[in-house]
Order: structure tokens, then C-alpha cells, then sequence
């Protein structure tokens, strides 16, 4: 046989066969590639056609609108009655707080947008200036201003904040109280001191071992005991207390993984350059391990978001517990009124859990490319 | 304040406070003061207010009378049971609900976790979409849900929905038939338990058998041969049974039930196995999916659903053909069909031949509830609903991280050594997938144990709300009562870590 | 039997039995997606034939050889391994694969198993050997690749070069009529690359068909029959190594070998 061969002409590239690039084409891929594939696509496309129509008709199509009456609610084959969240939209976000003062927590949640966001850019300039507002000033300012007593600001007890308002402030303070807390639980866990390291060990899987329901009921039974005499503790400080020392444990672990991910060089490059324990672990350890854990963080946020939800187990007033009281208020009674109230606060939920998922996601792949070399 | 080892050499000792040992002794001794000293305060105050309520501390509470109801138990309970017992009633509702929750969210977790890697872009979206949605909905609105919005919404118990096996729902909760066994119904028991051990048992031989010599032992092969036939029969009867709910001239006349069932029967045998298992799967999809489109759509035609049903059982039956006649030769498969016939015959045979009985009682609905049947009450099965389905979105993300995390050049690889894809999964794929799905599938085993206490906000008895709810509430033991239900969750994760331990030491992988 | 139309002078005495083919690609072409990556692909291996392909990244060679045991499907022309051709038929594609051993770049040892159970692994359950059969037939060709000794480790406790020698050893346990190479030392430390070439070209002394994606240029001069230097997804010249290195023919190839061979 003829071993040499030398191509003449290259052969160009033309387009594959039976390819056309369009939709059809799209489908033949990726729905109807197989007869097996085929069936499921049909399978799936009857359950979407069977659960989708009502569905929308509940939410669109017979829904009544804001503005709509109660009467249209409680009309045969009515949907969702949106005109009850917007007639009792204001309960759900400041709960009852007085209305003369929304301008109070509104201003709150200009800040917490203004401070939260260039923190969340990787980008944005002057984060140590950013961090130290939100992390200090931000928490202070709003509790003086929420509560008022300072200024001639009315004064506000914290039984009369609620709705979404006492959501986002149970979870800030959860996480912003907890990030400190589970930074030296992570690193007393990594200590080298047998009673330090015990302690830590113990306290971090205490927590982690008992669902959040019992923690809130120790902290709102328990704490008034363990008080001196006389002492009383607001029920929203004790519900933060114990939210705060529940999540400061999955933070300490969040951190520990950082930490033991950092590669030993960082280390011992520390200790050669003659820092001492404290100022190698916070110029050094913790800025690079906090970086990387960034994910964790916000994931461990997530689950914070959504367990502040059991508060309303312990009696106060947060968006799950609003949405709750408010379905049986017999001005808006309809066959709807649950089911909408539950819609309405699934998506409010569903919208920061979603938002922060997705972050999470992506800054997860920024770190990740960012450590190939 | 690292310690150093090299302090006891001889070099100059340095001054007391810069000597790292000192340090770290002095560092622990300050923060276990200061520990011991906080929880001296706690117990002071503790002390001072039990003291100023005239309360005594002490776990004799525990076996007074509770004098409470308790909506459901596992065991007789009354209002003078004693209140360990309340203690036990509620971790055996926990449990209860655990596990059942754990099986579904199982089943529920893997089909979503592998359809969300499915090729078919629609079936993928479709997992994506549920997972997305419900791991970001509180558990608790999603319990609040299905208990207020959807059990508490169901019809009076006069105008209860009725489900297929007589089977009832209304606002009291589920109504199903209660199993009335007769004394010799213990050796059908018997007989399942034995039947499935000896299944178990002849499955792990043949496949050793058929490690060490090659192939499958003879009789089990004609065994099995035997096993598909009498299988085929069965489920043969039963498919034109079916059929004959549909097709009014088969349900009228028994006979062709038993004609269509032999024919597959007869065809098992012989080399035209493949046609016998496409009728099957035909007459399966037509009953089913016409059964289900016309339950689901009620507007559309029954002829375009008849119609419709039809092609799809044709288009399954052409996919199971195709399958069927890809498999090895009986000789060298698995026998199957031999294990199903000793866990489904033996027992059978037993119940036949000692005249034992199983009888329903059927809830029936008289003038104002029902009489007979077993009442599952709205709570539980809203807890069960809600940590299924909540948990299942997670086990979902492990699964398809387990199955991801399996390098496409395993797969590669067993093919290039010509390993079919049932050998490559349960040999190659599988076994590494596990290893990865395991720890974190524990350990959302131990949430959702430890989200069922979820169930207090409901108002189903477990743990919290039977303990830590009412019978703190009554006794006002605080401190007691907290500490044994911290204890027992504590316990319940002590476990899943040993477990994970173990589990993990036995498959880590070795490297170098 | 059928045999195969050979690109011969009509009428010449020159009809090759099926038997002296191993593989047989006819203008065979290859999308991904709408990435032309295979472009009339003509090449026929006979049996006993030890083939170097070489080529710069992105060449498609090796997307070429996986397509021999179908590891990648081609969309035109025709594919001939053994005289089967390659077609979505499972069962051709099994009976193809149990005859054509891979190995791959990274390995791919399953690493759940002992080497030994890597080896024995697919001969139990596709050829249907009996265990200790299988396990002597997995000592010998481990002896063969001269790590007997690390037979009940795992691949995780092997050195990469004793990895790829076992891959070797695995693909051989099955007795393969053709061995497709696909960077077996692309992936190793350079003190490595020695004993794995060294079993190759054992290998190539016993007569075995190889078809060889590599860029190791000694084992190319050494062992090969023919070496085939592709780029943008076509052959671009094929010859024998002695003239293929000293007289390359195409603009290509000369650009290509004086990049690599300093």
C-alpha cells in the first residue's frame, strides 16, 4: 500500500449536516433527540398544561386586582385577592408601627440599600470605610432611630415593630452580630490550647445539633432567668439573642473551612515575617480566608433569612406572622384570603433568598477563576 | 501563641510573660474563669428568681400525670398518663414523621436531582424551577401552607373529596382504610420478612457465583426462565385487567384477560421475549396515561385523549422492544424475575395455604363523621407534605453534585472497555456517586428530623410542642424540660456524626 | 463476509481480506455542533500497523481516535473496526469496544477499586472469565507493565507513571485486537514519560495494532509505521517517520516540526 500522502487543497468547513440552527432544529436536540426523550417531553408539556393554566388564572387572570373590592373577592371562581395585600400592605412591612412615623424605618432602608450594595460589589472603592458604617454606625443609627427617645423622636416600643421591617432587622442583626462572634469560635476551634479549642468545640456543636424552635424558646423562657432579679429583657432583644448565637455557630464553621483552606505557606510566611499571633491573623489569615468564604457567608445568610421566620412561633411579628394575623381579618374574609396572603409572602421571601442564591453563585465562580493561575 | 516545642532545649529562657507556653497556659486559665464565672452568675440568678417563685427544680415531675390531650399517639394515651410518657409520645410522633418524611424526600430528591442532569431540556428546566422555588421559601410559610391554605381548606367531612381505594380527604384530615389482620396473618408477615431475606440472599450468591465462575448457576438460570414466565403472567393479568376497565369488550369478558396474559406468558419463552414486554408496555402507558389525561384534563375529548394515549403505549412499546432486544442472553443476566416470584409467591402461598386473612375496614361516612378506617389527622400530613417536598429540593443539589462530581472519563473509560451501561453504572458510577451523596444526604436526613419541630407551629404533637410546648407550660420546669429536648436533638446528631464517621473512613478514597 | 472496497487499482490482484484491515475510516466527517472538527478523514490501518498522529492542539486527534471506538460519533462517511462498521447500534459499538483498548490522557483508573479490581473488572463482566481466571490474566500483565507488587493498592497510592502503566495493563486484561493511545504521557512528570513508553513500545515489538496520539517524536522514529501529521481537522500528510522527519512535504508539517523539535 501507499504510505506517503501529502494533501493538495484543504478542505474548508461547511456547515453539519441536517443542522439548520433554528428553533426546530433546537428541539430535535433537546427535546425530541431520543424516543424516550420524546415521550418525556411530551409527559412534561401535558403536567405544564395541567398546572400552569391554574395557576395563572389564580394569580392573572381571575385574580382581583388592587383597588378591587372584597366583594369581587368573595365572588364564586375568584383568584387571588391582591387588592387585601394592598389595602394591608403597610401592616406587612412596618407591622404596627404608627403611621406618622414610616418615614423612620423608610430612611433605614435607604441606608441599608446605599451601605449594602457597594459592600456586595467586589469592585466598589473605599470598602474599609463602607464596611465600618454598615457594620458599626449603620446598626446603631438605625436602632436610635427605630426606637426614637433621642432627638424629640417619638419613642417606639419594639412590640409595635413587625412585618418586614423586623425581618431584615432580626436577620441583619443575626448576621452582623454573628460574623464577629463565629470569626472567634472559627479560630478558638483551630486553637491550639485544649481548653479553648473544648469550649469552642462544644459551644459550635450545641447549637448546630438543636433545631432553631428550641433555641428561640430557650432564649425567650430562659434568658428572663438567667437575668439578675428585676432585670426584664425585651422579647425582640431575646429572640435576636438567641438567632445571633444560633447562626454564629454555622458561621464559625463557614470560617473554619476558609481557614483550613488556606495553604500553610500563608502561614508560616506570617510567622516569619515576626507578626505575632493577632496581628498575622488579622492582616494575613482573616482577610484572605474571609474573602474566600464569601459564598458561605452569604449562603449561611439565606438560611438565617428564611429561619427568621419562626420568630412568629415565639410571638413577634414578622412578615410570616403579619401575613398570618392579617388572613383573619374579617373586613377582606374570602375563600382566597390565606392562600393570597401565603403567595404574597413566598415571593417576598422568595425575591431576597433568590437574589442572594444567585450572588452567592456568582461571586463563587469569580473566586474560583481568580485562584487559577 | 502558637506552642512551641522547643522550649525545654537549653537555649536562654526568655522572660515569663513572652514565654509561649506560659501565655497559652495563662490565656486558657483566663477564659475558663471567665466561663466558670458567667455561668456562676446564670446560676446565681437562676437560683434567685426559681427562689423568689417559690419553683424547685428537680425531674420528680416527670412521673406525675400530665392531665392533657394529646390529638395523636402511637400508644394509648389518656389524661392520667404521666408525663415521660408525654416525653415518649412526642419523640415517637418525631420520629414517626421523621421517617416517613426521610422516604419521600429520598424518592422525591433523587428523581429531581437526576432529572435536573436529564439531556431532555424541558424535564431539566422543570426540576430546576421546582428546586429554585422551594429552597427559597421559608419551611415554615410553605407547613403554614399546605396545614391553613390547603388541608384546613379541603371540603366538611359531609363533603369529602373520595380517592381512588377508598380513600378519603376532608377538613379533618385523611381518612384511609384501617388493615384488620386475623391471627394467622403473623406467618404471611413471617413469609414476607423470610421471602425477601432469601431474595436478598440468592441475588448476592448468583452474583458471586457468577464473579467466580463466569456465569449465572445453571438452576438459577432455568429457575429464572420459569420465574419470567410466571412474572409475565402476573403482571399480564394485571395489565388487561386494567384494560379492561377502559375497553368494555375485554372488561365483559375474563377470558381474553387470561388469552392476553398467557400469549405474553408463552412469548417470555421464547426468543420473542421483546414483543411480549412491548404488549406490556403498550397496554401500561394506554390505561395509564388515558386513566391520568382524563382525570386531568376533563375538557378535552375522550377520543383525542383515547387517541393520543394510544401512540404514546406505541411509542413505548417500540422504546422497551428496542431495549429488550439489547439484553444479554438469560444465561448471562441477573435473575430478576426469580427473586420477585419467591417475594411475591412465597408469602402468597402462605396466605392461601393458612387461611389467613386481611380484611379493610373501610371508613365509612355516616350521619355526622366517619366510622372505621384510620384517621390521619391534617397535621401530620401537612408536616409529611411540607418536609418532603422542602427537603427534596436539597437532597436534589446533592444528588446531582454526586453524580457531576464523577469524572466523564469514568465513564469513558468503562465504556471503552466495553462495559454495558447497566454494568457502568451499578460497577463504575454509581458506587463513586455515593460516596459523595452520602455525608451531606445524612445530614439532611438530621435537618429535616430537626425541622419537623416545625410541626409545634401546626399543631401536630411531637417533641417541642407535646414537651417544650404544653408541658413546660404546665409545669413550668424550664430549665429541665429544655435540657431533655436539647439532649435529644443533640443525641440524634451525635449519631449522624458517628454514622458519617464511619461511613466516611470506610470509602475514603486512598491517596497518597 | 463481506468484503471491503479497497481503494485499489481496478482489477488489480489486490483484494485484502477483511481480516488484514484492522481499521477502516472512509470520508468521514464530524461536527460539534457547528464546529467542523473532523473533515474528510481517510485512513486505513492494517493489521499489525503501529501509527504516530501528531499535530498541534486542537488538531482534532484525538477527537479522530475516539472516534474509532465511538466514543465520539462521526455524522458522515463510514467507520471500519474489525470489519464492523460503526453505526448507533449498541451492540456493534459493545462488540467493537470489547475489541479496541483506549488509553487515555488522564488515566481514568476507577479509583474506588484496587488495581487489581480495575483489572479484573471488565474481563468478569463483559467477557464473562471466571474471577481467579481473570485475576492470574491481571497478575501477568501487570508483571508485563512491572508493577506486579501493587496490585492490592489503590490508584490514589500509585505515582502518575505507574497509573498510566496500569491503564495499560486494564485495557490489555481484555485482550484487544487494537490499542488506541490518546496522550498517554501528556499528562506525566517528564521522569515519568520513560516507563510508559518503554511498555509501549514493548508492546509495539509483539505486533500489536497501535494507533498513537503523541507528541513523543523518539517513540514516533523508534516504533512507527507511518506517521500521520494533522491540522484543522484533515490529515494533512502522511508518511513513513524516517522521511516524515528529515523531507516533511507540506508547509504545515515544516512549520509544525520545526516548532517542536528545536
Amino acid at each position: 500500500m501507499d504510505n506517503v500522502y501529502i494533501r493538495q487543497d484543504l478542505v474548508d468547513a461547511r456547515p453539519a449536516p441536517g443542522r439548520t440552527g433554528g428553533p426546530i432544529d433546537w428541539a430535535r436536540h433537546n427535546l425530541f433527540s431520543t424516543p424516550s426523550n420524546s415521550l418525556l417531553t411530551v409527559l412534561g408539556a401535558l403536567l405544564l398544561m395541567w398546572i400552569i393554566p391554574p395557576i395563572y388564572n389564580f394569580l392573572f387572570g381571575h385574580a382581583v386586582m388592587p383597588g378591587g373590592t372584597v366583594e369581587q373577592c368573595r365572588a364564586e371562581g375568584a383568584g387571588a385577592c391582591w387588592a387585601y395585600i394592598a389595602a394591608r400592605f403597610n401592616f406587612f412591612i412596618y407591622g404596627f408601627y404608627p403611621m406618622t412615623e414610616y418615614w423612620r424605618p423608610n430612611i433605614v432602608f435607604a441606608m441599608l440599600a446605599l451601605l449594602i450594595i457597594p459592600l456586595l460589589i467586589p469592585s466598589a472603592p473605599f470598602k474599609r470605610t463602607n464596611a465600618l458604617l454598615f457594620f458599626v454606625v449603620f446598626p446603631v443609627v438605625s436602632y436610635y432611630l427605630l426606637a426614637g427617645d433621642v432627638f424629640g423622636l417619638r419613642h417606639v416600643p419594639t412590640e409595635q415593630w413587625g412585618g418586614l421591617m423586623v425581618t431584615l432587622i432580626i436577620s441583619l442583626v443575626g448576621i452582623i452580630g454573628s460574623i464577629p462572634l463565629g470569626i472567634l469560635l472559627a479560630l478558638g476551634r483551630q486553637s491550639k490550647l485544649p481548653i479553648i479549642k473544648t469550649l469552642c468545640v462544644m459551644f459550635i456543636e450545641l447549637w448546630r445539633a438543636v433545631p432553631l424552635i428550641t433555641v428561640l424558646f430557650m432564649a425567650s423562657i430562659m434568658l428572663p432567668l438567667f437575668m439578675p432579679q428585676g432585670m426584664t429583657v425585651d422579647k425582640l432583644l431575646r429572640a435576636l439573642v438567641g438567632v445571633t448565637l444560633f447562626s454564629s455557630a454555622y458561621l464559625a464553621e463557614v470560617v473554619r473551612g476558609g481557614l483550613q483552606a488556606l495553604p500553610r505557606g500563608q502561614y508560616e510566611a506570617g510567622a516569619a515575617l515576626g507578626l505575632g499571633y493577632w496581628k498575622r491573623t488579622l492582616l494575613i489569615v482573616l482577610p484572605q480566608a474571609l474573602k474566600n468564604v464569601i459564598p458561605g457567608i452569604v449562603n449561611t445568610f439565606i438560611a438565617l433569612f428564611k429561619d427568621t421566620s419562626l420568630v412568629s412561633i415565639v410571638g413577634i411579628f414578622d412578615l410570616l406572622n403579619t401575613v398570618q394575623a392579617a388572613s383573619s381579618d374579617i373586613n377582606w374574609a374570602s375563600p382566597t384570603q390565606a392562600v393570597t396572603g401565603y403567595v404574597f409572602a413566598a415571593f417576598m421571601f422568595w425575591i431576597f433568598c433568590f437574589a442572594m442564591s444567585r450572588y452567592s453563585l456568582w461571586m463563587e465562580r469569580r473566586l474560583d477563576t481568580g485562584h487559577k493561575r | 501563641m502558637a506552642v512551641l516545642d522547643h522550649t525545654t532545649g537549653s537555649a536562654p529562657r526568655p522572660s515569663l510573660l513572652n514565654d509561649p507556653v506560659f501565655r497559652g497556659i495563662l490565656y486558657q486559665v483566663l477564659v475558663a474563669a471567665a466561663v466558670i464565672a458567667f455561668f456562676g452568675w446564670i446560676i446565681l440568678n437562676t437560683a434567685q428568681n426559681l427562689a423568689a417563685q417559690n419553683k424547685t427544680t428537680g425531674f420528680d415531675f416527670l412521673f406525675r400525670t400530665a392531665g392533657f390531650d394529646i390529638s395523636f399517639t402511637l400508644f394509648p394515651w389518656s389524661r392520667s398518663s404521666f408525663y415521660w410518657q408525654a416525653f415518649l409520645a412526642g419523640l415517637l410522633n418525631t420520629l414517626l414523621v421523621a421517617v416517613i418524611g426521610i422516604f419521600f424526600a429520598t424518592i422525591l430528591g433523587f428523581t429531581l436531582g437526576i432529572a435536573r442532569l436529564s439531556s431532555n431540556w424541558l424535564i431539566a428546566r422543570v426540576a430546576t424551577v421546582y428546586i429554585e422555588t422551594i429552597r427559597n421559601i421559608p419551611l415554615l410559610l410553605q407547613l403554614f401552607f399546605w396545614y391553613f391554605a390547603v388541608l384546613k381548606a379541603m371540603p366538611a367531612v359531609r363533603q369529602s373529596f373520595e380517592l381512588p381505594l377508598d380513600i378519603f380527604i376532608n377538613q379533618r384530615g385523611l381518612m384511609v382504610p384501617r388493615p384488620m389482620p386475623d391471627h394467622e396473618f403473623i406467618w404471611v408477615v413471617v413469609a414476607i420478612v423470610v421471602s425477601i431475606i432469601l431474595a436478598i440472599g440468592i441475588g448476592i450468591w448468583a452474583t458471586r457465583e457468577r464473579t467466580a465462575t463466569g456465569r449465572y448457576p445453571r438452576y438459577v438460570i432455568n429457575a429464572s426462565k420459569v420465574a419470567d414466565a410466571a412474572v409475565s403472567l402476573l403482571i399480564g393479568l394485571l395489565a388487561f385487567t386494567l384494560l379492561g376497565h377502559i375497553v368494555t369488550a375485554i372488561g365483559a369478558n375474563p377470558a381474553l384477560v387470561w388469552i392476553g396474559a398467557v400469549v405474553v406468558a408463552a412469548l417470555s419463552l421464547t426468543r420473542f421475549a421483546p414483543i411480549g414486554r412491548a404488549i406490556l408496555g403498550f397496554v401500561f402507558t394506554w390505561v395509564i396515561l388515558s386513566t391520568l389525561l382524563s382525570a386531568m384534563f376533563s375538557t378535552w375529548s375522550t377520543l383525542a385523549i383515547g387517541i393520543g394515549s394510544v401512540i404514546a403505549g406505541a411509542v413505548v412499546a417500540w422504546i422497551v422492544q428496542e431495549r429488550a432486544a439489547d439484553r444479554p442472553p438469560s444465561e448471562a443476566r441477573f435473575p430478576t424475575a426469580l427473586l420477585i416470584l419467591i417475594v411475591i409467591g412465597i408469602p402468597a402461598f402462605i396466605y392461601w395455604s393458612t387461611g389467613a386473612e386481611l380484611a379493610f375496614e373501610v371508613p365509612v361516612l355516616e350521619r355526622f363523621n366517619f366510622k372505621g378506617g384510620f384517621q390521619l389527622p391534617p397535621e401530620f400530613v401537612a408536616l409529611v407534605f411540607g418536609l418532603s417536598i422542602y427537603t427534596a429540593a436539597f437532597i436534589a443539589e446533592n444528588v446531582r453534585g454526586g453524580i457531576r462530581a464523577v469524572s466523564k472519563g469514568q465513564t469513558e473509560a468503562a465504556q471503552s472497555l466495553g462495559l454495558k451501561e447497566g454494568d457502568r453504572l451499578r460497577l463504575v458510577i454509581v458506587p463513586q456517586a455515593m460516596r459523595v451523596i452520602v455525608p451531606p444526604l445524612t445530614s439532611q436526613y438530621l435537618n429535616l428530623t430537626k425541622n419537623s419541630s416545625l410541626g409545634a407551629a401546626i399543631g401536630y404533637p411531637e417533641l417541642v410542642n407535646v414537651f417544650t410546648g404544653t408541658t413546660l407550660n404546665q409545669t413550668g420546669k424550664a430549665i429541665e424540660v429544655i435540657a431533655m429536648t436539647m439532649a435529644v436533638y443533640l443525641t440524634f446528631s451525635l449519631l449522624t456524626s458517628a454514622f458519617m464517621n464511619w461511613y466516611n473512613s470506610r470509602v475514603a478514597l486512598v491517596e497518597r | 463476509m463481506t468484503n471491503l472496497s479497497v481503494t485499489a487499482p481496478e482489477g488489480a490482484a489486490m483484494q485484502i481480506s477483511q481480516t488484514d484491515v484492522a481499521v477502516d475510516v472512509i470520508d468521514m466527517h464530524k461536527w460539534y455542533g457547528d464546529f467542523h472538527v473532523l473533515r474528510d478523514i481517510n485512513l486505513k490501518v492494517m493489521r499489525g500497523e503501529r501509527i504516530v498522529i501528531a499535530g498541534p492542539s486542537g488538531s482534532g486527534k484525538s477527537t479522530l481516535i475516539r472516534c474509532i471506538n465511538r466514543l465520539e460519533e462521526h455524522q458522515e462517511g463510514h467507520i471500519f473496526v474489525n470489519g464492523t462498521e460503526l453505526t448507533a447500534d449498541l451492540k456493534r459499538i459493545d462488540e467493537v469496544r470489547r475489541e479496541v483498548g483506549m488509553v487515555f490522557q488522564h488515566f481514568n483508573l476507577f479509583p474506588h477499586l484496587t488495581i487489581l479490581q480495575n483489572l479484573t473488572l471488565a474481563p468478569i463482566w463483559v467477557r464473562g472469565i471466571p474471577k481467579a481466571e481473570a485475576e492470574a490474566a491481571a497478575m501477568h500483565y501487570l508483571e508485563r507493565v512491572k508493577i506486579p507488587e501493587q496490585a492490592n493498592k489503590f490508584p490514589g497510592q500509585l505515582s502518575g507513571g505507574q497509573q498510566q502503566r496500569v491503564a495499560i495493563a486494564r485495557s490489555l486484561c481484555m485482550q484487544p485486537k487494537i490499542m488506541l493511545f490518546d496522550e498517554p504521557t501528556s499528562a506525566l512528570d517528564p521522569e515519568m514519560v520513560k516507563e510508559v513508553l518503554d511498555v509501549m513500545i514493548s508492546l509495539a515489538e509483539e505486533g500489536m495494532t497501535m494507533l498513537c496520539v503523541t507528541h513523543e517524536m523518539g517513540f514516533a522514529r523508534q516504533v512507527a509505521n507511518r506517521v500521520i501529521f494533522m491540522d484543522q481537522g484533515q490529515i494533512i500528510e502522511q508518511n513513513e517517520p524516517e522521511a516524515f522527519f528529515s523531507n516533511p512535504q507540506h508547509e504545515r508539517t515544516k512549520l509544525f516540526l520545526s516548532q517542536i523539535l528545536h
